[in-house]
């Protein structure tokens, strides 16, 4: 754990969100491209839940997450137990480092040259592929959309499909340059040219290396939500799997999976399913004939416990992953997903990674929303997310002394003068005579005041003092 | 202190209230009793939605449809398990419109290359299907292994109607799997397919470009 960090740090300083947000608005592709995902990602959503008591699913997917978040050091203890029973290997990181070495361990043990990826936001968090590869292991990834962000140096811009910022034919130049296939428009061929290339990666993977979207606790499960095959592949052809997953994914039975994969896939893609749902409880037995012979999960932290400890940011955990609070969030669908500059973006990104990286870094997360609650109303598992965006700007400030803050890195918002501005404000208010007095020598120096309010006068028209104050009229009617 | 101890007593002494264990009712997912007709018509619904193809056959005449099938794919050979009883019939079938029939039967590592690159289809039985998603249940077993329904670009599987359920929440609690779930399980609805090139949806990306279920009425 104190071992000095081994990364070099690929992180792009989120603290510069307004200029890449700036640049990105100008930007007609990178409009065209989300906002043309983003709505047909709505309209399929809203279809697939046709029919359905959708407020009360909604509460079932809460109530289920609650529950694991209620017991959660528990359930971890009856996963690890379950799990090993069955023959997995349970590791503990406490961040992303410690994670990323567990992996290399665990790699090197087995000689192990070349790792095959299916998809894993956490392996993102911990930059997993930058790691590998420093240590002389090849990590490629193997579900398309990352397999094209991997090709182009590039991070994800949406958690669920990680390359929705290009077009197609901004894919097949990638394609062409980087493995030499055709130019092409045709969807169909540029898959196909893919399928090939990967075919030959998973048939010679040492290792693969997957997410875990559900961990079952009662039967220790692994399961793993996707449409393309690749996380099958990953996790069955390579000789050893290593699943790596954050300490929340974790629940209590398999029912528990029923409500959560009917809102998971129908949030995400508009799908009623998809096409497989993998659960993994063990390695291949002696006389098995195919599957990996070492499976391993590694829990990572990585600042979740300290989300845990707060009552209010907890709900930031139930967090299935499904990214339907940016597919309907219109500063997302604006920006695109590389303006955050974090692992994850859009409303999910603001509430989770100043806990990741620190209030101080990811100081503008918070204020990058105009708070219009269609991520709360969307969420499928009733995350307050607007509320948890209002008590983050506060912690950015340091709040009050009733609400004392708690996120590292509060605070860096605080500015003296505003502090004092609001100290003069409340004082005011709690004393009649200079409130009357303040208020009437404000509006006769109406004449004085600003035309221009900084950023908030950009759009808007500055409100002028009224001429009188509302005592003085009151006063002159004679009341 | 290990870093499971670290996070464990993080998570044990957390500073919050004490957090209540809500009741979760799963009522929300119940469906109406359909009949075995109307769980075949869902799911056949569903499955056509998603690319997949079904056929409706019965246990005298589900070998002819098979061989049709097989025969305007092309194919040149057929996987088959080592022992279950799809695998049996078609052996003893002694039928010269089959192709060659291909039998797991050795570890993979021993033939992955063949298996990847020469098999064209497999055919797997199912361990029951639900009606409202247009979902196989998988249990891959020693006989019938893991690869089988993932690498052959074509995957037929059987499905009996009678082990059609009407939700995934009835499914497994029929089946009891919270007493325990073998090593790889899995919930199929279609061929493999994606939509990260711009939304366009393209099949067999890693997985079979086609799943062909052949229920038995
Ligand atoms: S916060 Fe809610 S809507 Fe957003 S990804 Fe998580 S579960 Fe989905």
């Amino acid at each position: 754990m104190s071992e000095t960090a081994e990364h070099t740090d690929h992180h792009i300083d989120v603290k510069q969100f307004h200029p890449r947000a700036q640049a990105a608005i100008q930007n007609p592709k990178i409009r065209k491209n989300f906002r043309s995902a983003m709505d047909g990602l709505m309209s399929k959503r809203k279809a697939a839940f046709e029919g359905w008591d959708l407020e009360t699913l909604r509460d079932l997917g809460a109530n289920i997450r609650m529950r694991a978040l209620a017991n959660l050091p528990d359930l971890l203890e009856q996963l690890e137990k379950k799990l090993t029973e069955n023959g997995v290997k349970v590791h503990w990181a406490v961040d992303g480092d410690e994670a990323c070495r567990i992996v290399r361990d665990i790699c090197k043990a087995r000689d192990a040259k070349t790792v095959i990826k299916g998809k894993s936001m956490v392996s993102e968090e911990m930059e997993l592929n930058h790691y590998l590869q420093e240590q002389d292991i090849e990590a490629l990834e193997s579900d398309l959309g990352e397999y094209i962000v991997q090709l182009a140096d590039e991070t994800p811009s949406h958690i669920i499909m990680p390359a929705i910022h290009k077009n197609t034919g901004e894919i097949s130049q990638l394609l062409h340059d980087k493995t030499g296939t055709d130019l092409s428009n045709d969807v169909e061929y540029l898959t196909a040219s893919a399928r090939l290339q990967l075919r030959e990666k998973f048939m010679n993977a040492d290792v693969g290396v997957s997410g875990v979207n559900f961990a079952v606790a009662e039967t220790g499960t692994l399961c793993l939500v996707e449409n393309e095959g690749n996380g099958r592949m990953t996790t069955t052809v390579p000789p050893c799997h290593i699943a790596v997953t954050g300490i929340e994914k974790v629940v209590p039975t398999m029912e528990d999976l029923t409500g959560l994969l009917a809102l998971l896939t129908r949030s995400a893609t508009g799908q009623h399913i998809t096409t497989y749902f993998n659960m993994i409880s063990g390695p291949r037995k002696a006389e098995e004939l195919d599957g990996p012979e070492e499976v391993h999960l590694v829990l990572v932290d990585n600042g979740r416990s300290s989300i845990y400890q707060d009552d209010e940011l907890l709900d930031t955990l139930r967090c299935i992953r499904c990214g339907a609070c940016m597919n309907h969030c219109p500063v997302y669908t604006r920006v695109g997903g590389h303006a955050y500059g974090t692992t994850y973006p859009g409303p999910i990104g603001k509430i989770l990674m100043p806990h990741l990286i620190g209030l101080d870094e990811g100081r503008h997360l918070p204020t990058a929303s105009s708070l219009c609650g269609a991520c709360g109303e969307v969420c499928p598992v009733k995350i307050p997310i607007p509320d948890l965006l209002v008590r983050l700007r506060q912690e950015s400030v340091d709040g009050d002394k009733l609400h004392p803050a708690k996120v590292r890195g509060h605070g860096a918002k605080r500015s003296t003068m505003e502090a004092m501005i609001w100290k003069g404000w409340a004082w005011m208010h709690a004393s009649p005579g200079f409130y009357r007095f303040g208020t009437g020598a404000a509006s006769k120096l109406r004449a004085l005041q600003p035309a221009s309010a900084g950023a908030w006068t950009d759009y808007r028209t500055a409100p002028k003092l009224a001429a009188k104050t509302l005592h003085q009229r009151m006063k002159e009617r004679g009341q | 202190m290990s870093s499971r101890e670290t996070i464990l007593q993080r998570l044990r002494n957390r500073t919050g209230g004490e957090l209540t264990v809500p009741e979760c009712d799963f009522s929300v997912l119940q469906r109406p009793d359909w009949s075995t007709a109307e769980r075949v018509d869902r799911f056949e619904r569903m499955i056509e939605s998603v690319h997949g193809e079904v056929h409706r056959c019965t246990d005298d005449n589900w070998m002819n449809r098979l061989a049709e099938i097989l025969a305007t794919r092309g194919a040149r050979n057929l996987l088959v398990a080592k022992t279950h009883e799809i695998s049996q019939s078609l052996r003893n079938a002694g039928r010269n419109d089959l192709p060659e029939l291909l039998i797991y039967d050795e570890p993979v590592h021993s033939w992955k290359g063949h298996l990847f690159n020469e098999v064209d289809a497999s055919i797997t039985s199912t361990r029951g299907g639900i009606a409202e998603t247009g979902s196989l249940i998988l249990w891959p077993t020693v006989d019938e292994p893991r690869l089988m329904s993932l690498v052959p670009p074509v995957h037929i599987a059987i499905l009996k109607a009678s082990e059609l359920y009407t939700t995934f929440h009835e499914a497994m609690k029929a089946q009891n799997w919270s007493a325990g779930m073998p090593t790889n399980a899995l919930l199929i609805s279609g061929p493999s397919k994606t939509a990260d090139i711009e939304q366009t949806l393209a099949y067999g990306v890693h997985g079979p470009k086609e799943l062909i279920v052949l229920v038995i009425e």
